[in-house]
């Protein structure tokens, strides 16, 4: 991929580049149906039900089914709405969602782009859905969408500050933005070594504000369906609401794979003798192991309230996550350093 | 300057956490309620009217369809009026019976609020355990009267149907199994941060406001003050069994979330002596006449349903149908204080007191 | 502003003096026409026991309770304000009172202030239409002493109207809209006086004996 990147620009290879972009927008979209069939899954099993059991063997196609009755559902849009900023929105909440994938490296040798501020382009492209969202809200022209598209306004603005600063720690003691630097930084040993003992309360900081970042339980404010009915996506429907779905587990993606990569040493072995399995098989693992956890606490936990999700996130998290970089600093300082 | 504005935001009749068809209409300044007008009347059958042209065995049917999650209730005050009022001698079975299935369904309704407002705070699981469990009281209903929801039970004078044989067992097995969910009820949810955060000191009022609201049920509790009919006015067999009556002291959500999950308990503990005490065989119909003529003259009596004081008012002139029928719902009354609950508070919040309050449409609107 | 609507709204009642004894006359012309039974035992058992206690019943223990809330409420209201007490001897001997609407205000804040009474329950309020007169009963609970009361209103039909308790009791409220809507009895003093069930615009009052639905086959 890499020599791809680094020759000059001729049609072939933009050909092959957009051919390598289309493989893996399918890989996505075939995450993000097993996705929700899991959560599907995972949640029925908690919640002493079944699940999709009748489209395809297991349900294993009822996802499948069910962006297919979204693909040709009529694509209905208000009369009183903004039409543009309509229409525009759902594709500016998936854009970035998608362009965020390229920075993510599986592996030693499985990435795409190898930027050198990959954690952050990150984070500058996925506070661009926030915008999405709120002109989503916005151009319905109904109350409960801009409502839901407020509160995701504030949540969102809220919870980057404390998500971008939570990572400065790891980016500290790799020394470097590049997210296949930082996971070789954490490679090599056991897993205590990865950032996520080290750098402890980064990590949960990291989580709680990524939980808040997707908008899932108990942060699921914008959308929450028994206040707002559904938030910013009221009005939406057939493949347009396809498109705020897909983001939005897009990004689940997206918050696993980061997680992975800052936090659980990526492509790493835990322990050094494990190291003929290949890095792949690490990878997926974590990373199936996040996305199970956002389904768990979605059956768990309740919402939390709009004013104590902005309490928390400006006196708790911002502050912890500020008191982390200090930290990490100090022992640089003291211990690294000389 | 800023311009601002207030937001007029219409909540229902078709909104997922009114419970039904109600409907309210806040003013929003920002998210914070500036005022709060409920309309209600969509589910209005004018049960009232209706029952002024039936007898009083075919009024039954219609007070099932009142407090739809909690009908056993409301076909006792019916009943039990007319025996007040034709001073009818119900058998012992029969009364054992009745009360037996009212205190299942105070645990069963308490359970749909229980789970229901659970998923008005945003969690989806405590809801489907609720149903779970609650699915056995309605077998246990099902088997009893044929019915799940709208059980048409109980008769002037004495019940329907006579318990199947072995369903008293299965009562007695459900009581040990509810008490041991209880518990997991407690684990998962009651001591929840976010619950807590939720729900702790919201819609709080005193006890004054309360008694000047008429509010009975546990929204009368939550304040401190001890009135409950089963107590305060023992009606059926209520003076026989030992149970404590849960008090809060705060009169918040969160008292009123403690006081319906002890309620559950203390109705197993009933359901317990009941049971225990329970007369084996003997009629389930007491003498009564064919038609049915209450006494011209009027009675109001009242029995402790799960959401609080229901209340029955005939007037009869001596014929087979009632002359008035007038039913005090406890729902529409308690309902009364949320436009002074929710001045000042959050959109959110809304949901919180409005899911506390638990109240059935069905009942509001009659 | 309630207040102030319910001085208005006692003007055309104090005028109507005269039409009020002529209705009370009528309507006791009317109930003795009927013979309904229970006027005549319920008269019969209040006079009985006012007069003559030794009847073969013996007099109910809440007999002396009627007496002197009837006593206090003439006392410290009006002679008139109580037109006629009696237990209702099918509801566990309930107490009743028939308060005159003029002075229903004032009887209201007596029986939920007063330290003996304490009424500060409101339990229901029901409408009745007994063809001949409109009829708002307040059910009463003293929530201290656990003591009931019923009072009962009686109105014109065709004027219907009772002053409203919401100032006492919050209770009233809805339950008195709810009348309004159902059996179009007015309430002055209220503080909201709309319909609560039917539509806004419904024409009628369907709870009253003379209502014709608009299509008589639903």
């Amino acid at each position: 991929m890499q020599s791809w990147l680094n020759q000059p620009l001729t049609w072939g290879n933009v050909l092959v580049l957009f051919l390598w972009a289309v493989v893996f927008l399918f890989i996505v979209l075939g995450f993000v149906t097993y996705a929700i069939y899991f959560e599907r899954k995972v949640i029925g099993w908690m919640q002493l039900r079944i699940g999709p059991n009748r489209v395809g063997p297991f349900g294993m196609l009822q996802t499948v089914a069910d962006i297919f009755k979204l693909l040709i559902k009529e694509d209905t849009i208000p009369r009183k709405a903004d039409r543009v900023l309509f229409i525009l929105a759902p594709a500016l909440a998936y854009v970035p969602a998608f362009s965020v994938l390229a920075v993510l490296p599986y592996t030693q040798n499985l990435y795409f782009a190898d930027l050198n501020v990959g954690l952050l382009y990150y984070v500058a492209l996925s506070g661009i859905s926030t915008l999405a969202i709120v002109v989503g809200g916005w151009a319905s022209n109904n109350k409960y969408a801009l409502l839901g598209g407020m509160r995701s306004a504030a949540q969102m603005i809220s919870y980057e500050v404390p998500l971008v600063i939570s990572v400065v720690g790891v980016i500290l003691l790799s020394g470097s933005l590049n997210l296949r630097d930082i996971v070789a930084a954490q490679g090599g040993g056991w897993f205590w070594e990865w950032n996520f003992l080290p750098q402890i309360i980064g990590f949960v900081v990291f989580i709680i504000a990524a939980v808040s970042e997707l908008n899932r339980t108990p942060f699921d404010l914008p959308e929450a369906e028994s206040e707002l009915v559904a938030g910013y996506h009221v009005e939406y429907s057939g493949f347009r609401f396809a498109f705020f779905m897909l983001s939005e587990y897009v990004y689940v993606y997206a918050i696993a794979a980061l997680t992975t990569v800052l936090f659980l040493g990526g492509w790493h072995a835990p322990a050094p003798f494990l190291d003929f399995v290949p890095g792949i098989v690490w990878f997926l693992l974590k990373f199936a192991f996040i996305v199970f956890f956002l389904f768990w606490i979605r059956a768990t936990l309740p919402r939390i309230r709009v004013d104590q999700l902005m309490a928390l996130g400006w006196k708790v998290l911002l502050p912890v996550s500020l008191l982390n970089v200090f930290l990490t600093a100090v022992y640089l300082e003291l211990f690294i350093k000389n | 300057m800023i311009r601002t504005e207030e937001l007029l935001l219409n909540v229902g009749p078709q909104h997922p956490s009114t419970h039904g068809v109600f409907r309210i209409i806040v003013k929003l300044d920002g998210e914070v309620i500036t005022e709060a007008t409920p309309v209600m009347g969509y589910l209005h059958r004018g049960t009232e009217k209706i029952a002024e042209n039936l007898n009083f065995t075919q009024i039954i049917p219609y007070t099932d369809r009142m407090d739809y999650v909690s009908a056993m209730t409301n076909n006792y005050v019916l009943v039990h009026a007319v025996e007040t009022m034709m001073g009818l001698e119900v058998p012992q079975r029969a009364e054992y019976l009745r009360l037996v299935v009212m205190e299942l369904q105070r645990v069963a309704s308490h359970l749909v609020w229980w789970g229901t407002y659970l998923l008005d705070i945003g969690a989806m699981s405590p809801f489907l355990y609720a149903f779970r469990d609650r699915e056995i009281i309605i077998d246990l209903f099902n088997e009893l009267c044929g019915a799940r929801l709208t059980y048409n039970y109980m008769r002037v004078g004495g019940v329907k149907w006579d318990a199947p044989p072995g369903w008293i067992d299965k009562v007695h097995a459900f009581i040990p199994y509810m008490e041991s969910k209880l518990l997991e009820y407690d684990k998962l949810v009651s001591g929840n941060e976010i619950f807590l955060a939720r729900i702790k000191g919201i819609g709080a009022y005193d006890a004054t406001t309360a008694i000047n609201y008429g509010l009975t049920g546990a929204n009368l509790r939550c304040t401190g003050v001890n009135f409950d009919i089963r107590k305060a006015e023992p009606y059926s067999l209520y003076s026989q069994f030992e149970f404590d009556v849960p008090l809060g002291s705060t009169g918040d959500c969160y008292d009123r979330y403690r006081i319906r999950l002890e309620e559950i308990r203390q109705s197993l503990r009933i359901l317990r002596q009941a049971l225990a005490q329970f007369p084996q065989g003997g009629d389930t119909m007491g003498k009564v006449p064919r038609v049915l003529r209450p006494p011209a003259g009027e009675v109001y009596v009242r029995i402790e349903s799960p959401r609080g004081e229901i209340g029955c008012h005939i007037v009869s002139k001596g014929k087979a149908e009632p002359y008035r029928l007038k039913f005090r719902r406890p729902s529409f009354v308690n309902l009364q204080i949320l436009p002074k609950l929710l001045v000042g508070e959050t959109m959110t919040n809304l949901i919180t007191i409005l899911g506390g309050i638990d109240i059935v449409v069905g009942e509001v609107d009659c | 502003m309630s207040e102030e609507q319910g001085r208005e709204a006692e003007k055309p009642l104090v005028n109507d003096t005269p039409v009020d004894a002529e209705r009370e006359a009528k309507l006791k012309a009317a109930a003795e026409a009927r013979a309904a039974r229970t006027a005549a035992k319920e008269k019969a058992e209040a006079s009985a026991a006012e007069t003559v206690p030794e009847l073969p019943k013996a007099p109910s223990p809440k007999q002396p309770e009627l007496d002197k809330l009837a006593a206090l409420i003439k006392q410290e209201i009006a002679e008139s304000a109580v037109e006629d007490f009696y237990l209702n001897e099918l509801n566990g001997d309930m107490p009743i009172l028939i308060i005159n609407n003029r002075y229903w205000r004032e009887v209201a804040k007596l029986l939920k202030e007063h330290e003996e009474l304490k009424f500060n329950y409101l339990r229901n309020v029901s409408g009745v239409d007994y063809e001949t007169h409109m009829e708002v009963v307040y059910h009463l609970l003293s929530l201290d002493s656990k003591r009931e009361a019923a009072m009962k209103l009686r109105t014109d039909r065709d004027a219907a109207s009772v002053f409203s308790a919401t100032p006492v009791w919050a209770t009233a409220n809805w339950n008195e809209r709810e009348i309004y809507d159902l059996l179009g009895v007015d309430f002055p003093g209220h503080p909201d006086m709309r319909r609560i069930m039917m539509p806004d615009d419904w024409v009628g009052h369907p709870l009253r004996k003379d209502y014709e639905p608009i299509d008589p086959e639903v």
